[in-house]
């Protein structure tokens, strides 16, 4: 076999993942991905083994739910072909591993850091000469924006190149919100440390992290949570799904300056993550998921609390929906701006909403159910025009289903006698991996484990990793004066990316 | 005389009223009608941060840009009372003096060498030159209506005795108030609460101004609204004694503040590339005044 088949959330030992020579794992993983149109490429990333770099690829199917894994051991001199070659997809994922490692691909598009980490391979290239994307014309001009920015957004670079009010080319330049999280993984030692490190991940992506890191870190003790542990989990994606979509439809309306819509989704996000506050003591879910435990759990008295909330929820924001989807002004900015074609997004890789809003099925509540999605038979909504419109009806849709599926799942919830044991230590050389899909779309965590049971490697991947490609492919031919509604309508997060 | 202190009073509140409106439609409270000029006293006890790009343009231009709205206010007249200066042909003084302080506005852009002041500039330059036809035409048919080149002639001797002539009333208010919204920088050209610096036409141009210079060209801003709201009030008054125009023209003022508030919370802006089609769209709206006044002067018969 040139891979191991696992499901997602499941360990197995590191030396049951498949070691292949270079050009075989290079060859097998661009055959899986060819082979039909439901794998996509999860992780690629390399570690340090012994003076070699493993690589490790992680290819996941979503027709049988499983995830293909391969490895192929390097060294750092070694002159490689790229994947990127081959398949536009692994661009990003080996720019970091030169980052890292300072592999030399030979045919690599355009080989350079994807952030500038302290522990990166090559300290002589800094941010400074970061090479930009140029284009030599006397009638063309470039306009930097960031990566000190206005408003209370995070720090990042953009580099348009403008003919007029339209942009030829977007460039994004990342990383300045590095704070060295995966390594910090290692060096943490207490649970409750690694824990709260998941949580800050990105601070709009809380419960999607966190459920991430749980879920592996239960699945590397062989610890099966009781239904009290996954009801609350999968309550709280969902829950913080609603927020925040809710929230985005408001800056979506700020950005093309709609004050109604912006001040009434702003005043539904509120009640929302208010209920995060009451149920854990914190708006944003820090604290709500713990490994093995919970230390609030989910009472009958805030299911009532939660069913009266989405009540009132819902009929405001069926009636601001009808408002916003039916105002002239607003679809005329909302509508083919900022396209993404299904072929853009295939060649990009793009995951979660981003994808479903060209016509791509990536949702990893159904293709890779964790948690209690295998009970509520998640069909994924699906748009396909690709615009800045199509991602707005995206959010209203899944907004809609997440307050069916809160009803649902807290219709069932026999709320059974939370009885904690205790866990175990995590299983000695394995290697585990877990998919969840966040609001935001899939994120994914693969451990790594040494003879010890100790954590030696943490890799954590945010959608937002391959979507930034997406949205600066989307705003070319647009009107630079669009950008701004572009890139609130993907939402992608810096931190997320930067790590 | 007259005219020019009802400017200065009514600039006091007429943004205040915009802020207001607008927050009460949101379902907030908002701040008091007369915080936007506490904001302007504020900033003018401040100093000014010069970048070191720039030269003694950048300096100037915002008291020229102030100056320049100072005097077109001296034309305005209010009914019959002419204002501080009045000759024939002041409307052209009117457009063009606005047109210096706009021109000082934009090269003083030009020189901090920032990108988007660049670009704000650009833009701002294209919908004023835009603007210019609809407003030349508006007040030339005027003139050709009754036959006088100066303002407070035209305002005094404009009198709606036909049915055409109501229909030209109404055409021209919209013509006015949709010039106020472009010189102004409001919605739906452009949004003044916009914290995106892409997305802006006049607050891009401003960005490195501050204190003393950022207070003169917000409040050039809060006259130049109550400007263009006595020029609408003056197509109203005809030559009413003056207990009845001072009503007229504060009721005026605060009608279209409330009017730009709800215009501003109900809909979204447009498209940038869709601005210059739509300003260009006013034109034709003049031009259907001009029509107008042809037909009341039986041109056609």
């Amino acid at each position: 076999m040139k891979h191991i088949s696992i499901k997602n959330n499941q360990t197995i030992p590191l030396r049951e993942i498949p070691a292949l020579d270079y050009i075989t794992f290079l060859e097998h993983n661009i055959f899986l991905l060819t082979k039909s149109q439901g794998t996509h490429c999860v992780n690629y990333y390399g570690f340090p083994s012994e003076e070699k770099i493993k690589l490790i690829c992680c290819i996941a199917d979503d027709e049988l739910s499983s995830i293909y894994i391969s490895s192929s051991e390097v060294t750092a001199t070694q002159k490689l072909p790229s994947f990127s070659r081959r398949n536009l997809v692994f661009e990003k994922f080996e720019r970091e591993i030169h980052e890292n490692f300072g592999l030399a691909y030979t045919d690599h598009p355009w080989l350079k850091p994807v952030r500038f980490p302290f522990n990166r391979f090559n300290k002589n290239s800094t941010v400074g000469d970061y090479p930009f994307f140029k284009i030599e014309s006397e009638e063309l001009h470039e306009v930097g924006v960031g990566p000190i920015h206005a408003g209370i957004i995070e720090p990042g670079h953009f580099r348009f190149i403008c003919n007029g009010e339209q942009i030829l080319h977007l460039e994004v330049q990342l990383g300045y919100q590095h704070r060295g999280i995966e390594q910090l993984f290692i060096e943490k030692k207490k649970l409750l440390q690694r824990v709260t490190l998941a949580e800050n991940i990105a601070g709009d992506s809380v419960a999607g992290h966190t459920v991430a890191f749980v879920n592996l870190w239960e699945s590397l003790c062989n610890y099966h949570p009781g239904r009290d542990l996954q009801l609350a989990r999968t309550l709280a994606l969902e829950l913080e799904r609603l927020a925040i979509h809710t929230g985005d439809l408001s800056g979506m309306c700020t950005d093309v300056a709609y004050q109604l819509g912006s001040a009434v989704f702003g005043r539904l996000r509120t009640p929302l993550i208010n209920f995060f506050q009451s149920w854990c003591g914190n708006r944003l879910a820090k604290g709500l998921v713990r490994p093995g435990k919970t230390n609030f759990p989910f009472t009958p008295e805030l299911a009532a609390e939660l069913n009266s909330l989405l009540d009132s929820y819902e009929s405001d924001f069926e009636d601001i929906c009808e408002e916003l989807f039916t105002l002239p002004s607003a679809l005329a900015r909302f509508e083919k701006t900022g396209v993404i074609t299904t072929e853009q997004a295939v060649t990009t890789g793009t995951v979660g909403m981003t994808a479903r809003m060209s016509e791509l099925n990536r949702d990893i509540r159904s293709s890779h159910p964790h948690n209690l999605y295998d009970e509520l038979n998640h069909q994924p909504v699906i748009k396909n025009q690709g615009d800045v419109y199509a991602r707005a009806r995206l959010r209203r849709k899944e907004i809609n289903q997440s307050v069916g599926y809160l009803k649902a799942l807290m219709k069932n919830s026999s709320s059974g006698e939370h009885k904690p044991a205790p866990l175990a230590i995590p299983a000695p050389n394995s290697f585990a991996i877990s998919l969840v899909e966040g609001w935001r779309g899939e994120i994914c965590h693969c451990a790594i484990t040494d003879e010890t049971g100790n954590l030696v490697h943490y890799k954590i991947k945010d959608p937002s990793f391959h979507n930034w490609l997406a949205m600066a492919l989307s705003v070319r031919n647009n009107e630079i004066s669009d950008f701004p509604i572009v890139n609130k309508s993907f939402d992608l997060s810096y931190c997320g990316h930067d790590l | 005389m007259i005219s020019f202190i009802l400017i200065v009073l009514a600039s006091t509140f007429f943004t205040g009223i915009i802020i207001r409106m607008k927050s009460i439609t949101s379902g907030r409270k908002g701040p008091g009608i007369f915080q936007p000029v506490k904001d302007v006293i504020r900033l003018f006890k401040k100093g000014s941060v010069y970048s070191e790009t720039t030269s003694f343009i950048f300096q100037a231009a915002p008291s020229i840009y102030f100056a320049s709205v100072l005097m077109a206010m001296m034309v305005i007249p209010l009914g019959r009372y002419s204002g501080i200066i009045s000759f024939e042909g002041d409307f052209v003084f009117f457009a063009y003096i606005l047109g210096i302080g706009k021109f000082f506005n934009i090269i003083s852009a030009l020189d901090t060498g920032s990108s988007f002041e660049g670009m704000g500039a650009s833009r701002e330059a294209l919908y004023s030159m835009f603007a210019e036809p609809s407003f030349f035409i508006l007040m030339g048919s005027f003139a050709l209506l009754t036959g006088h080149t100066s303002f407070q002639q035209i305002f005094a001797s404009l009198h709606f005795g036909s049915y055409i002539s109501y229909i030209l009333g109404v055409l021209a208010t919209f013509v006015l108030v949709m010039i106020t919204m472009i010189e102004n920088s409001r919605m739906p050209i452009d949004d003044p609460k916009t914290h995106l610096e892409l997305t802006m036409v006049h607050e891009v141009m401003i960005l490195d101004n501050s204190g003393f210079d950022l207070g003169m060209i917000l409040y050039a801003t809060n006259l130049k609204f109550a400007l263009y709201g006595a020029l609408i009030a003056n197509l109203f008054m005809g030559s009413f004694p003056l207990y009845l125009t001072i009503p007229i023209f504060f009721g005026i003022q605060i009608l279209f503040a409330l009017a730009v508030g709800i215009l501003e919370s109900f809909t979204a802006r447009f498209r940038m590339n869709h601005n210059a089609q739509y300003i260009l769209a006013l034109s034709s709206v003049s031009l259907l005044i001009f029509l107008g006044v042809l037909l009341v002067l039986g041109q056609f018969s």
